[in-house]
C-alpha cells in the first residue's frame, strides 16, 4: 500500500495542497484527474520522491520510503525524451537501470533495432515504451504515469495501456494514472478516480 | 564536403602548423642561440629569410624557438586555468552556500583589471616561466568557470539526471557519467580559446619586463628588444616574430571555432 | 489556394564521425486546400505534423532538404518567397514563449500590425480580451487567454492560410471549443485553416477533412463526417484502426 498521509505540497511560496491523503493499492490502477495547474504533476512527483513535501508523510506499507537505492515508486513523464541522456544510445539508457528481464522486454514489445539508436531517433510511442521498460527494470512497487500517452496516437496509447494493465495484474504493480482524458481513465482504472479540484487559497 | 569534414580539416591544418612549429623548434635551438658576428643586422634574404639581429642570430630560428616556448607556457597556463575553472564550477554545484562563496570569488576576480592582476601576480611570484604560467592561469579561469557553472547547474536539474537518481544511481555515478561528459566539450573549447590569450599575455608580460627572463628566447623578449632597433630601420626584428605570433593565435582560434562548430546543436548535423 | 504534391523532408545526419546520411522524416504528403476549408492534421508525437507546418512556413533548419512541390495560389513555394510568411500564411504559435515577454499584449498587437502592413490594429475585444488584458504581459495571461491572444496575433495581417500548431493542447474543454470555433470562423470568412493536433475527437466538429500522419507517412485522408459509429465509412485501414483504438470507441489494439 502506497499512502500519502495528510501531506502539504507547495511550489515556491504557494501551497498547492494541504492535508491531502491518498491510498494506492498494489496491483490496482487509480486515476487522478483535475484541471491544468491544479498540481497533478507535482503530486505525482512527490509520491515518486522527486519533489519535497512540506508536511505529512509518504508511506510504503506503513513505513517511510528508504533513501538508498532505486526508489520503489517510479515516475513516468509525459515527455520521456528529456529523461534520457541525449548522448546515450537506447541500449545504454536501458542499462542505467540494470539488465531488463526478457519477459518485460516482450511485454513492452521493444524492437532490438532501437537499441543502437539515439533517443531522439525514436517516435513518441517507442520512446515511452523504452522509458516504461527502464522504470520496470528496477522492480518498482508502484508507477506514477503522468499523462504518459497524452501526446501519442490512439493506437500507441491503447497498446501501452494494454501492456500496463496486464503488468499491474500479473506483477502486482500499483499504478497512479494521471490524465485529463475521462474516456481513457474510464477504460483503465480498477480502483476509482481521484479528482483534485481548484487550488486552495 | 560536409560541415564536419571542413571543420575537422581546418582544425587539422591548424594543429599541423602548431605541431610543425613545436617540432622544428627542437631542431633550431642551436641556430637560434648561436651568435655570428660576421652576419649582424642583415635584412631578410634567402640565407636568412627573417633577417638577423644585432648579434647575428637568425631571426627565423629565434622566432620559432620563441613560439615553442610560448606554446609550452600557453599549454600549461590554459590547462591549469581550465582545471581551476572546472573545480570552481563543481564547488558551485555542491550547494547554495558553496555557490555563493564560489560566485563571490569569481566576481572578485572578474572585477580586478586584467593586466594589473597579471603584472602583480607575475611580479610577486618573482617572474620567470613558472610565475607567468601561474599568473595567466589565475587571472583567466573566472570567465570559463561562469560558463561551466551555468552548464553544470542546468544539467544537474535535467530530467535525465533526476531519473538517474530515482533509479538508484550514486552521486559519483551521475557526476562521472552524466555531468562531466556534458561539460567536456565546453572545457575543450574553453581550453582552445584560452590558449591564444595565454600566449598573448605571456608575450605582453615579457614585453613589459614582468615575465620571462631576458635571456630566454621568448617572443616577448624579442619584441621588446626590437623596439630599440625599429628607429634604426630594422623593421624585420619586430615584424616577423609579431607576425608569427599572430599566425599561432589565429591557428588556435581556428581550432577553437572548429571545435565549437562541432558541438553546437544547431550546426552539428549540417 | 494551397497545393502540395508529394512533399518529402529529409534531414542529413552523421552516421559515423564523418559520413553523412539522409534520414527521411516526412514523405508522400499530397493535398489541396481551398478557401473556407479546415484541414485537421492528426498524428502522435514524432509523426511529422510540426515539420509539415515548418515546411509550409519556410522555417526548416539548414540541414533539412525538401522534395516535391508546394505552391500557393499558383506560385511555387520553393525557394520560399519571404513575402508569404506572416502575411499570406501565418502561424498560430503554441505557447506564449513565442511572444516578447517584456512587452504588453497591446503593444505587441500594434507591432504585428505595423510589420504586416495591416490597415488597422485588430480589435481584441471581440475575442474577449478587453483593454485591461491589453495591459498585461504575456506571462500574466491565463492559458485560454494566451491562446486567444496568439490567435489574434496570427490573424493581424488577415492571412489567407492560418496554420495552428496544437492550439488546444492543455486547454480545458470550454476554452478548447471556444478556440476551435475561432478557427472555424476564420474559414467561414474565406480563409483556410490547417489545424495540427494529436487529439482527434475535439477536432472533428470543426474540420472538413482529416489528414492522418504516422511516423512521417500520410496514412489516410478522410472526410471528417466519416468518423462515426464503428468507422466503416473510413477508406484507409489506418484511419479505421485509429478510430477503433480510441478509448471512446473500442480501445482495440489490433492495428
Amino acid at each position: 500500500m502506497l499512502e500519502a498521509r495528510s501531506v502539504t505540497i507547495g511550489v515556491a511560496r504557494r501551497d498547492l495542497f494541504r492535508d491531502l491523503s491518498l491510498r494506492l493499492a498494489p496491483g490496482k490502477i487509480m486515476g487522478l484527474c483535475g484541471p491544468s495547474g491544479s498540481g497533478k504533476t507535482t503530486l505525482g512527483r512527490v509520491l515518486a520522491g522527486l519533489h519535497p513535501h512540506r508536511a505529512g508523510q509518504i508511506l510504503l506499507d506503513g513505513l517511510p520510503i528508504p533513501r538508498k537505492g532505486a526508489h520503489p515508486v517510479q515516475y513516468l513523464a509525459q515527455a520521456p525524451l528529456a529523461t534520457m541522456n541525449p548522448r546515450w544510445r537506447v541500449a545504454r539508457v536501458l542499462a542505467e537501470a540494470g539488465c531488463p528481464e526478457p519477459d518485460l522486454v516482450a511485454a513492452m514489445s521493444i524492437d532490438p533495432d532501437w537499441l543502437e539508436r539515439f533517443p531522439h531517433e525514436l517516435s513518441g510511442g517507442q520512446l515511452q515504451r523504452v522509458s516504461i521498460l527502464r522504470a520496470l527494470t528496477v522492480r518498482p512497487r508502484y508507477l506514477i504515469a503522468d499523462e504518459i500517452t497524452a501526446p501519442l496516437d490512439p493506437i500507441s496509447q491503447a497498446r501501452i495501456w494494454k501492456a500496463l494493465t496486464d503488468l499491474a495484474a500479473s506483477h502486482g504493480i500499483g499504478i497512479l494514472a494521471i490524465s485529463h482524458d475521462a474516456a481513457l481513465l474510464g477504460r483503465i482504472v480498477t480502483s476509482g478516480i481521484e479528482a483534485i479540484g481548484a487550488r486552495p487559497a | 564536403m560536409n560541415g564536419r569534414q571542413s571543420a575537422l580539416l581546418t582544425a587539422g591544418l591548424a594543429a599541423t602548423l602548431i605541431a610543425g612549429v613545436a617540432l622544428s623548434a627542437r631542431l633550431l635551438v642551436e641556430a637560434g642561440t648561436s651568435a655570428d658576428f660576421t652576419a649582424r643586422n642583415l635584412a631578410p634574404a634567402l640565407s636568412h629569410p627573417f633577417g638577423t639581429d644585432q648579434m647575428g642570430r637568425d631571426m627565423l630560428a629565434r622566432s620559432v624557438t620563441g613560439l615553442a616556448l610560448s606554446l609550452r607556457v600557453g599549454l600549461m597556463a590554459a590547462g591549469l586555468s581550465v582545471l581551476l575553472a572546472t573545480f570552481m564550477a563543481m564547488v558551485s554545484g555542491l550547494g547554495r552556500q558553496a555557490d555563493r562563496v564560489a560566485g563571490f570569488v569569481t566576481d572578485a576576480m572578474l572585477a580586478m583589471p586584467h593586466l594589473m592582476l597579471l603584472i602583480l601576480l607575475s611580479f610577486s611570484l618573482g617572474g620567470g616561466t613558472t610565475a607567468v604560467i601561474i599568473a595567466v592561469a589565475i587571472s583567466h579561469w573566472p570567465r570559463l568557470s561562469r560558463l561551466l557553472r551555468a552548464e553544470l547547474l542546468q544539467v544537474s536539474v535535467a530530467p535525465y539526471v533526476e531519473t538517474s537518481r530515482a533509479l538508484g544511481r550514486s552521486r559519483l555515478f551521475i557526476l562521472r557519467r552524466h555531468i562531466l561528459p556534458h561539460l567536456a566539450p565546453q572545457m575543450l573549447v574553453g581550453f582552445l580559446l584560452m590558449f591564444p590569450h595565454a600566449i598573448l599575455h605571456e608575450a605582453g608580460l615579457t614585453f613589459l619586463g614582468f615575465g620571462l627572463e631576458p635571456s630566454r628566447p621568448a617572443i616577448g623578449v624579442m619584441l621588446s628588444d626590437a623596439m630599440r632597433h625599429i628607429s634604426a630601420g630594422r623593421w624585420w626584428l619586430a615584424f616577423f616574430p609579431g607576425a608569427m605570433l599572430l599566425c599561432m593565435v589565429l591557428a588556435f582560434e581556428a581550432m577553437g571555432s572548429a571545435a565549437r562548430r562541432l558541438i553546437s546543436p544547431r550546426e552539428a548535423q549540417c | 489556394m494551397l497545393n502540395v504534391e508529394n512533399l518529402g523532408i529529409g534531414f542529413s545526419r552523421y552516421t559515423g564521425l564523418l559520413r553523412q546520411e539522409e534520414m527521411t522524416r516526412l514523405s508522400g504528403v499530397s493535398f489541396d486546400l481551398c478557401e473556407g476549408e479546415v484541414l485537421a492534421v492528426i498524428g502522435g508525437s514524432g509523426a511529422g505534423k510540426s515539420l509539415l507546418a515548418h515546411a509550409l512556413l519556410g522555417l526548416l533548419p539548414p540541414n533539412a532538404t525538401l522534395r516535391g512541390t508546394m505552391s500557393f495560389r499558383g506560385r511555387s513555394m520553393t525557394p520560399y518567397p519571404a513575402s508569404l510568411r506572416g502575411r499570406r500564411i501565418a502561424l498560430m504559435a503554441q505557447q506564449v514563449s513565442h511572444l516578447d515577454p517584456l512587452a504588453r499584449l497591446g503593444a505587441q498587437t500594434r507591432w504585428a500590425a505595423r510589420r504586416t502592413g495591416a490597415a488597422k490594429v485588430p480589435d481584441l475585444q471581440t475575442l474577449g480580451l478587453g483593454p485591461e488584458t491589453c495591459r498585461l504581459y504575456p506571462g500574466q495571461l491565463s492559458g485560454g487567454m494566451a491562446r486567444r491572444a496568439l490567435f489574434a496575433l496570427a490573424g493581424v495581417g488577415q492571412p489567407d492560410l492560418l496554420i495552428a500548431d496544437e492550439p488546444t493542447a492543455g486547454l480545458d474543454p470550454e476554452n478548447r471549443d471556444r478556440l476551435l470555433a475561432l478557427l472555424q470562423a476564420h474559414a467561414h470568412r474565406g480563409g483556410a485553416v490547417i489545424l495540427i493536433t494529436h487529439d482527434l475527437m475535439p477536432a472533428l466538429p470543426v474540420a472538413d477533412r482529416v489528414m492522418i500522419l504516422d511516423e512521417g507517412h500520410m496514412c489516410g485522408f478522410e472526410s471528417s463526417r466519416d468518423f462515426k459509429g464503428d468507422g466503416m465509412a473510413l477508406t484507409s485501414p489506418y484511419a479505421h484502426a485509429l478510430w477503433r483504438a480510441l478509448p471512446e470507441n473500442a480501445f482495440l489494439t489490433d492495428a
